[in-house]
């Protein structure tokens, strides 16, 4: 049976099915509708919800409860998330597993409610201080936005992680039917577990730190033995390209539904355009980029920021065929006229006149600088 | 007859329980120099020592443990 | 028939302290260990480590441990305590930890009540980082980057940290205590002890200040600085219970 859900609420909900029995979180928009979520049900469920008092508390509640062996979970939106990198680095440093969610909006600085996808380079790199990564889930639906929840925590508990995922507020704000299913969850042990049994096995340390050189490096080429272990097991994408192609659009999250109606629309024109879809945008599925079909002459990354994942996508291609780039910025989201006119530009066609929102004239960006 | 026994490894000469010693029987042992490079606290004369432990409860670094006899 | 009258608390681990000679860490650790191993919790305890001087805390209490972020030790108690609510939970923490940058965290940690004990140990001074200012850092004192003395003018007075706590209305109990001479650290013991007993009876947060020394920072030998604790320290940051609504232990 489904259930009509906004994706908040289907985040909330499959965390709490997925056994996470801790939640910290602290008011943002356009988030708010989790920790609400949350602090309904989680008590009654037998677990915690804390409202604590900042971000920077919030996540560190998190290393607590994870240290302690619980599944746990907290959620912002881009400043707030802002605010974490120091706790993400901290588990990610004591290998600690546990699941964080950004909603994000647009940036920089308080920038604004509306949706936006400005926060991939602090979710695909890392965000905070030192050599990490974290893997992170791109959903571009509400049942993505459930489904990708549990395999979120067997990720974290199978690969003692942070794991990301990382919607806009557009996703967390859109209500659409949801199949609830409860997926069963990979059982770990969790023998590291700070949980103060030492009467039962020697005594637990969990740290992130060391004063020796070659014992921290030693801990960091252990951790990136388990990412390349990630990048090799781990890598989601969905693609619609075919021979015949001559665009591959490069789009994900909830925008990537908007290049799938671009692509529609050229169709009809007799333009065949296919879609690359990262659902993990860390690791990054770079091998799709070497293996497509020989029609493709052109890629189109189209993001809702200034250019961010197109450096991933560069870096994939490098340099086997041209890659353009499509995004608005600051909340405005693309219209897939918008999109569907970037590939008529690109392959020389004719332009079809718009009622541009906001803006009359699009800069022209390359994506980044 | 008490005793008073050092873990000379762990001592760092700090002195503290040399200055607190009702009887002051403590004093560093200058013939020594433990793997940290700190000459390690003695007894010099046992005879005074009522076990009171003060010393042993002062050491920041649990060097001293001291029996009744 | 010899009787031990003291040795080395089995609530502390073989590993060799990192202190400087004579720092008070050692001392307030003793009494820490020694309080679990008599309440008989030394193995259901959990440590939790700070930034700073104490850092590697967790590899001398001699029961499950984690280092915390700077500051952050009572949110990440909050998160284990909420998880493992029968446990014995600990944090261990300095002044540049608690009373700067942690001061959010402390805060809260006591405005939610939470069930766990605070060891703050309070020596006016950032150790690790090289002898500079903290907020508990006394007027006139020198420090790195106090180096004329600290004015009020532009530094205000030092921050009062259990008299603050004392007003937080979940707080159970708040005690200020020193370790300078025996009868102080015997004080400190019975008051460690006491927030430790609350603790395993349920009756909320309790945190007791050490008012502590660091020898290397303060320019002294050891035994001027515990002297300095009892003739600088105590006469600002005065001694006693502030708040005790825990009913004394039984």
């Amino acid at each position: 049976m489904k259930v009509l859900m906004k994706g908040n609420e289907a985040l909330s909900e499959a965390a709490i099915q997925a056994g996470c029995t801790t939640f910290f979180g602290y008011p943002i928009t356009p988030q708010n509708e989790i920790p609400e979520y949350m602090s309904a049900k989680m008590e009654p469920a037998g677990g915690v919800f804390i409202q604590a008092e900042s971000e920077v508390a919030a996540i560190n509640m998190v290393y607590g409860a994870a240290a302690a062996g619980a599944r746990t979970m907290t959620t912002s939106s881009s400043p707030g998330m802002a605010l974490k990198q120091e706790g993400i680095s901290y588990l990610a440093g004591a290998n600690l597993p546990c699941v964080i969610v950004n909603v994000a909006r647009c940036g920089p600085g308080l920038g604004g409610i509306l949706p936006a996808q400005s926060d991939y380079f602090q979710t695909t790199r890392g965000g905070g201080n030192g050599d990490y990564y974290t893997p992170v889930y791109a959903p571009s639906t509400v049942q993505e936005c459930w489904d990708y929840v549990f395999k979120s925590f067997d990720i974290a508990d199978k690969y003692r992680t942070p794991v990301m995922i990382l919607i806009d507020g557009m996703l967390g704000q859109m209500m659409e039917p949801v199949e609830t299913t409860v997926y069963p969850r990979l059982n770990v042990e969790k023998p590291w577990a700070i949980n103060g049994n030492a009467d039962k096995r020697p005594r637990n340390m969990l740290t992130s730190l060391s004063l020796y050189g070659e014992v921290l490096e030693a801990m960091n080429i252990e951790r990136f033995k388990v990412y390349e272990e990630i990048v090799k097991n781990e890598v989601m994408v969905e693609s619609t390209v075919k021979e015949g192609d001559t665009v591959a659009i490069v789009s994900y999250g909830a925008p990537s539904r908007i290049a799938v109606n671009a692509i529609d629309e050229l169709k009809e024109e007799g333009i065949n355009v296919g879609l690359i879809r990262p659902i993990t945008l860390w690791p990054y599925p770079a091998d799709i980029f070497q293996s497509l079909p020989k029609s493709v002459a052109h890629i189109l990354v189209a993001e809702l920021s200034m250019g961010q994942m197109v450096e991933d996508v560069r870096l994939a291609v490098n340099g086997k065929l041209p890659v353009h780039f499509y995004g608005r910025t600051g909340g405005v989201v693309f219209e897939p006229v918008e999109i569907a006119n970037k590939v008529r530009e690109i392959l020389g066609k004719v332009i079809k006149p718009i009622e541009a929102k906001g803006i009359t004239e699009v800069y022209n960006l390359r994506g980044g600088v | 007859m008490n005793k008073v026994i050092f873990d000379e490894a762990a001592c760092k000469g700090c002195r503290l329980c040399i200055d607190v010693c009702p009887k002051k029987i403590l004093a560093l042992d200058t013939a020594k120099v433990n793997h940290k490079g700190y000459n390690p606290v003695t007894c010099i004369d046992m005879g005074p020592c009522t076990a009171c432990a003060i010393c042993a409860r002062v050491c920041p670094d649990s060097v001293i443990s001291v029996e009744r006899g | 028939m010899a009787k031990m009258v003291y040795e080395k608390s089995r609530g502390l681990t073989n590993t060799p302290l990192t202190y400087c000679p004579g720092c008070s860490h050692g001392t307030v650790h003793k009494l820490i260990a020694e309080s679990l191993v008599e309440l008989d919790v030394l193995e259901k305890s959990i440590a939790i480590a700070p930034v700073g001087c104490s850092v590697l805390a967790y590899e001398f209490f001699n029961c499950d441990a984690i280092q915390a972020a700077h500051g952050r030790a009572p949110a990440v108690a909050t998160g284990i305590k909420r998880v493992e609510p029968n446990k014995i939970v600990f944090t261990y923490q300095g002044d540049g930890d608690l009373a700067s940058i942690g001061t959010a965290e402390i805060i809260h940690a006591a405005h939610r009540g939470e069930n766990f004990t605070v060891i703050f140990v309070n020596n006016a001074i950032y150790g690790m980082t090289g002898g500079q200012m903290a907020p508990t850092t006394l007027i006139n004192q020198k420090t790195s980057t106090s180096p004329y003395g600290r004015q009020e003018a532009t530094t205000g007075k030092p921050l009062l940290v259990s008299e603050m706590m004392a007003q937080i209305p979940s707080a159970t109990y708040i005690e200020r205590v020193s370790i300078h001479d025996i009868a102080h650290i015997n004080k400190a013991k019975r008051a460690i002890k006491k927030a430790f007993e609350y603790q395993i009876k349920g009756k909320g947060f309790n945190m007791i200040e050490i008012i502590a020394d660091c020898p290397v920072g303060w320019n002294m030998t050891p035994t001027q600085a515990r002297q300095n604790i009892a003739d600088a320290m105590i006469p600002y940051f005065p001694l006693g219970v502030y708040k005790d609504e825990g009913g004394g232990p039984q």
